[in-house]
């Protein structure tokens, strides 16, 4: 639990950072638009339908939906400003569909009085629109604090830190403390803040000015403590020297972004920083535009996903010398070289079932394949993969269910599905007892660990690039599988392990 | 010197005021009576532009009324409003400084304003801090006089301004307006549909029916010539009602026997 408490602060900040921009601009915009709709009687209705159907986007789509929107207009689409955008949109609704309710709520005597004693339409909405409906605006911003910090920790996958990390790594690595601690310093902070602007609303109705005060005090401090953080981690960022590694949001990429960071921050004491639990196709996205600077990625990922190849050529180094090429044609990306494991799909059985039917290669799925149920991560079912699969083997299964990875082990090893698509190096595949079914008809590429580096670092940090040679070829697939296990079900910490590595490392470099 | 001339006011298809043209003299009071729908509320609220007519024109002291912005025109006229119209989340005294406030009086000059005011509608110093929520009805109303006379006005506009008190409150607050509005030599036209408080406040009366003007004229000429029969009979429910209960006293009759069937 400790060691989970000391990323507490710096997940926190970020959080809190997260929250409390976009809950201003949140209240920026939908506070002047509010009282405009209720000025301008024909907007109305459209400001209301267009922020009420922003509200129905699922909070994590509208969150991914940010990347490729930023990234064709040619801004950071990874990071900070997806996540802010995102959740300032999220939060307009709540504040604008209640400034717009509060005022128009305001009784018509109220108003007539207002034009009878000489108010212009400015002074009528300052002196009398705007208090009497303030109980219900401030009712509107906590109803959206709440919602933001909610849905900030969806802010991870897209690349900004945020509690979510504890969350995502949490339940990928099976660490359900960091589950637990992420989840309940995301409540206590929506309650805190939901608290203040509570109070805030409390002093505004009772004319307590010392609450109000002290309401303020709290929020100003807040906000510059926001304020001078985020200032710190933008220098950061634009600081020389520091570099950034990602990672995807499995337990296996978390140990070898840290390897690499401890790696080049021992060999060449050049700052490190980790962007952890990147969607798949986000972190290659990153990487192009400079977001991160480095990463692990597979062979045949580049291969199926981004240079659509369906074909499967025999020879694992010929997909490696091309998907190596076309990296460094099309997009100026360095593959410094294999990690020396291959981390595949393979579709898996349990032991029992494979020994009772005599499996061994996927066609010998195929006579019994219609009466399975097959479980497979977010991507698998979408992949090119899988249709080849189906395609080579000519095989069709009862039904196919999506899960998260880290659940689809549980799922085999309490019978509730019958097959899996395990990933090669996954420690879990010896924990409970599965059995790897050979490609024998070639439909899945061969998926080499390898390791990215975008152009900048290659340009201006070449002893940090040189640092990571020694990785080539450094761990093969037993090590990988040991590790994740060590993590997935050893209790251990991705770092820990990572650690324990660099010094194996190390020693034997010495002893060279 | 209020004159409306050849004014009318058109909803829809329905003639809420039809041509009705009107002056009122400086300094007196004008009490325009009617049922509901006869256009007496929107008549007064075209005074402050509140309503804008349809046709016709407006003058307040010989000078049109659409010269001015309505807001600048309404911060010289006192309005008192049938449902008080207090702010809610305002103190008494912010309430009566409201018009002041508006027009930029220094902090002092708003002070010592609201004070004289509050003596003029025989408020208690000691309500200057309350909330309107916490005064009576009556109270309220004495509230929404002195807001309406802060500013000086020499014109007061009152729409049924003691309709909802209870008889006892009205009464008292009727004579008080009475008197505040001889001493400051207030124009005033006050909307009423109580014949009563019509003869006893008004130095005319005129009388409105279905948006056109029936007759206006001293209380003793609309009660001696009436020009019409509604307008006959209108003067003659006060007195019929006053001699029903005179007869009831004289006739020394049992009066728990008369409630009690």
């Amino acid at each position: 639990m400790m060691d989970q408490l000391t990323l507490l602060p710096s997940y926190l900040t970020a959080h809190l950072q997260l929250t409390l921009i976009a809950l201003f601009f949140s209240v920026a915009i939908s506070l002047p638009l509010g009282i405009l709709a209720t000025r301008v009687a024909w907007l109305e209705a459209p400001v209301l339908s267009v922020a009420g159907v922003i509200q129905t986007i699922p909070s994590l789509a509208l969150l991914a939906l940010m990347v490729p929107l930023l990234a064709t207009l040619h801004l950071q689409s990874i990071g900070f400003l997806p996540a802010i955008i995102g959740l300032t949109l999220y939060g307009v609704f709540p504040i604008l569909r209640n400034t717009v309710t509060g005022i128009s709520g305001v009784a018509p005597e109220l108003i007539e009085a207002a034009r009878g004693v000489g108010m212009t339409s400015n002074q009528r909405l300052i002196n009398v629109e705007l208090p009497l409906s303030m109980p219900v605006i401030v009712a509107g911003i906590r109803t959206a604090t709440v919602w933001i910090v909610g849905v900030a920790t969806l802010s991870t996958p897209v690349g900004a830190t945020s509690l979510g990390n504890y969350i995502f790594s949490g339940l990928q690595t099976r660490n359900f403390k960091a589950v637990l601690v992420g989840s309940l310093a995301a409540a206590g902070l929506a309650l805190l803040l939901d608290g203040l602007v509570r109070m805030l609303e409390i002093a505004i109705r009772e004319r307590r000015r010392a609450l109000a005060k002290i309401v303020f005090g709290v929020f100003f401090v807040l906000y510059v403590y926001t304020g001078i953080s985020l200032t710190q981690s933008l220098f950061l960022l634009g600081k020389t020297g520091v570099i950034t590694i990602g990672s995807k949001t499995f337990t296996e990429q978390y140990i070898l972004s840290s390897i690499i960071s401890q790696r080049i921050e021992s060999e060449t004491g050049h700052t490190t920083r980790l962007l952890q639990s990147l969607g798949s196709t986000v972190a290659f996205d990153a990487l192009r535009s400079g977001d991160i600077d480095m990463y692990v990625d597979y062979s045949g990922t580049v291969w199926a996903t981004i240079m659509q190849r369906d074909s499967v050529p025999e020879n694992r180094n010929e997909v490696l010398r091309e998907v190596t090429n076309f990296l460094r044609d099309e997009h100026g990306i360095t593959v410094i070289g294999p990690l020396g494991f291959e981390n595949t799909y393979a579709l898996a059985v349990s032991e029992s079932d494979g020994k009772r039917f005599q499996l061994r290669e996927i066609s010998d799925l195929v006579p019994y394949a219609k009466s399975m149920l097959i479980g497979g991560d977010y991507e698998f079912f979408a992949r090119p993969e899988w249709q080849a699969i189906q395609k080579n083997y000519g095989i069709e299964f009862k039904e196919s269910l999506m899960m998260d990875s880290s659940l689809m082990y549980q799922a085999i090893g309490q019978g509730d599905v019958d097959i899996i698509s395990a990933f090669s190096t996954d420690g879990r595949i010896t924990s409970f007892d599965l059995r790897m079914l050979k490609d024998d008809r070639l439909a899945i590429p061969p998926y080499d660990a390898i390791l990215l580096v975008g152009e900048k670092v290659m340009r201006d940090y070449p002893t940090a690039v040189t640092s990571t040679n020694s990785l080539v070829n450094a761990i093969d697939v037993d090590q990988m599988m040991q590790m994740n296990f060590s993590v997935d079900e050893g209790g251990k910490t991705p770092e820990q392990v990572a650690d324990q590595f660099i010094k194996t490392l190390s020693q034997s470099e010495a002893l060279n | 010197m209020i004159q409306l001339e050849k004014v009318s006011k058109l909803y829809g298809s329905v003639m809420a005021v039809d041509n009705l043209s009107l002056t009122v003299r400086k300094s007196e009071l004008l009490v325009v009576l009617g049922g509901s729908g006869s256009g007496k509320t929107t008549t007064l609220k075209m005074i402050n532009r509140l309503v804008e007519p349809s046709e016709g024109a407006i003058c307040l002291d010989g000078k049109d009324i659409t010269e001015v912005e309505p807001h600048e025109l309404r911060r010289h006229i006192g309005y008192v409003f049938q449902q008080v119209g207090l702010f809610p989340h305002m103190s008494v005294s912010e309430n009566m400084a409201i018009t002041l406030q508006l027009l930029d009086w220094s902090a002092v000059r708003i002070k010592t304003r609201v004070e004289e005011l509050l003596a003029l509608v025989e408020l208690e110093p000691s309500m200057l801090n309350r909330m309107p929520s916490e005064l009576s009805g009556g109270e309220q109303q004495r509230v929404g006089v002195a807001r309406a006379l802060a500013a000086e006005p020499t014109v007061m506009l009152l729409d049924e301004p003691f309709g909802s008190l209870d008889p006892l409150t009205r009464g008292r607050l009727q004579e008080s307006f009475a008197k505040i509005r001889r001493r400051l030599g207030l124009t005033s036209i006050l909307v009423s549909h109580d014949m009563v408080e019509a003869l006893l406040l008004g130095d005319r009366i005129a009388v409105m029916d279905r948006g056109r003007l029936v007759q206006v004229g001293t209380p003793y000429e609309l009660v001696r010539c009436p020009a019409s029969d509604y307008v006959k009979q209108l003067m003659h429910t006060p007195r019929r009602q006053a001699k029903a209960v005179d007869d009831l006293l004289v006739d020394d009759g049992d009066v728990s026997d008369k409630f009690s069937q």
